[in-house]
């Protein structure tokens, strides 16, 4: 989804950063305000960056021939609401546009409105959805984290539409032809993500039990159902 | 094994499948380039210049080194947090046990 230095014209570069900007400024006051108020999340949102962290650093190869990488960003908007992952997104990005030569800085709005603000708005619909439609904690993160990642590719297929319209098809025939780059490839890793998530939350239910109840995720168990869960 | 980590198990062999299996099936007919660098080179052959270049671009063998490192940092931030949270529960058990 890393769309390369210098590859949006000017003005997309610009507009782009123009409509990040706001979600990680946001996003870095979110996670001011969630280290100051609850400390003991510090331990989490480190794992919620660190699991984007590793995720957006492997690529996989998948059915369509080619590879792509998952992103990871569906587990932090899942634990502490989409905003964190803006900032958290962001740095993912910009230490891969700075050192990897993967992404790039006038592409780094662009590529943040992506992978930080709409992959895990996404994933945390998802997530809220099966959620209220009765489904329990485990099948809702893999709803999330399937949903972030797949948001995430759809959205950078879209903008580069946006700024490569086709000349005979148009704004339509060029998201059709981005969407087959990416979208396609990009289903087995997001199946693989949403399972590598239900991993990573199955070993929290047990061993992060109180932020997860503090965080809504699960409520709060009787006091006589110890032993049992572990 | 208990059922909870047979479980587990079985998630990450769902994984790893997920990926092999094709990688397996397709019998080395696939390049398995990425889907970034596709869109690049697809842009350039229509005739799009990048107007801006990295300021710093990773040459050949260095390039993976890094990306390893950014997993490496990434898997050790996550493995030191679950074995923190863990230890912090086998504690706390064994502090109930003792009371």
């Amino acid at each position: 989804m890393h769309i390369a230095e210098g590859f949006l014209p000017a003005p997309h570069a610009v507009g782009w950063t123009v409509a990040a900007a706001p979600f990680v400024v946001h996003g870095a006051r979110a996670v001011v305000k969630e280290v100051r108020e609850n400390p003991e999340s510090t331990l989490l949102l480190g794992a919620a960056g660190a699991f984007t962290f590793v995720l957006s650093a492997i690529k996989l190869p998948s059915v369509t021939g080619s590879s792509s990488h998952p992103t990871g960003t569906g587990a932090g908007a899942i634990l502490f609401r989409p905003p964190v992952m803006a900032l958290l997104g962001t740095v993912v990005l910009l230490f891969q546009a700075l050192l990897l030569a993967h992404g790039g800085l006038t592409t780094l709005g662009a590529n943040a409105f992506a992978f930080a603000v709409v992959g895990p708005w996404a994933g945390y619909g998802g997530y809220r959805l099966t959620r209220g439609l009765g489904g329990g904690l485990l099948p809702g993160v893999f709803v999330g984290m399937v949903l972030a990642d797949l948001a995430t590719y759809v959205t950078t297929s879209l903008q580069l539409a946006l700024a490569f319209p086709d000349a005979s098809t148009g704004l339509a025939g060029a998201a059709a032809k981005f969407l087959g780059v990416f979208a396609v490839t990009q289903i087995p890793l997001a199946i693989g993500e949403g399972l590598l998530g239900v991993l990573l939350f199955r070993v929290l239910t047990v061993n992060a039990r109180p932020e997860l109840e503090r965080l809504g995720l699960l409520s709060p168990a009787p006091v006589t159902a110890s032993g049992g869960a572990a | 094994m208990n059922r909870r980590s047979l479980v587990d198990v079985l998630i990450v062999l769902a994984v790893v499948a997920l990926f092999a299996v094709p990688l397996l099936l397709d019998g080395g007919t696939s390049e398995y380039g990425g889907t970034d660098a596709a869109v690049t080179e697809d842009l350039e052959a229509a005739g799009y210049t990048p107007w801006f270049d990295s300021l710093f671009s990773p040459v050949g063998e260095v390039e993976s080194g890094l990306f390893a490192l950014q997993a490496a940092i990434g898997g050790m931030v996550l493995g030191y947090v679950l074995g923190r949270l863990r230890g912090r529960r086998l504690t706390q058990e064994t502090g109930d046990a003792a009371a």
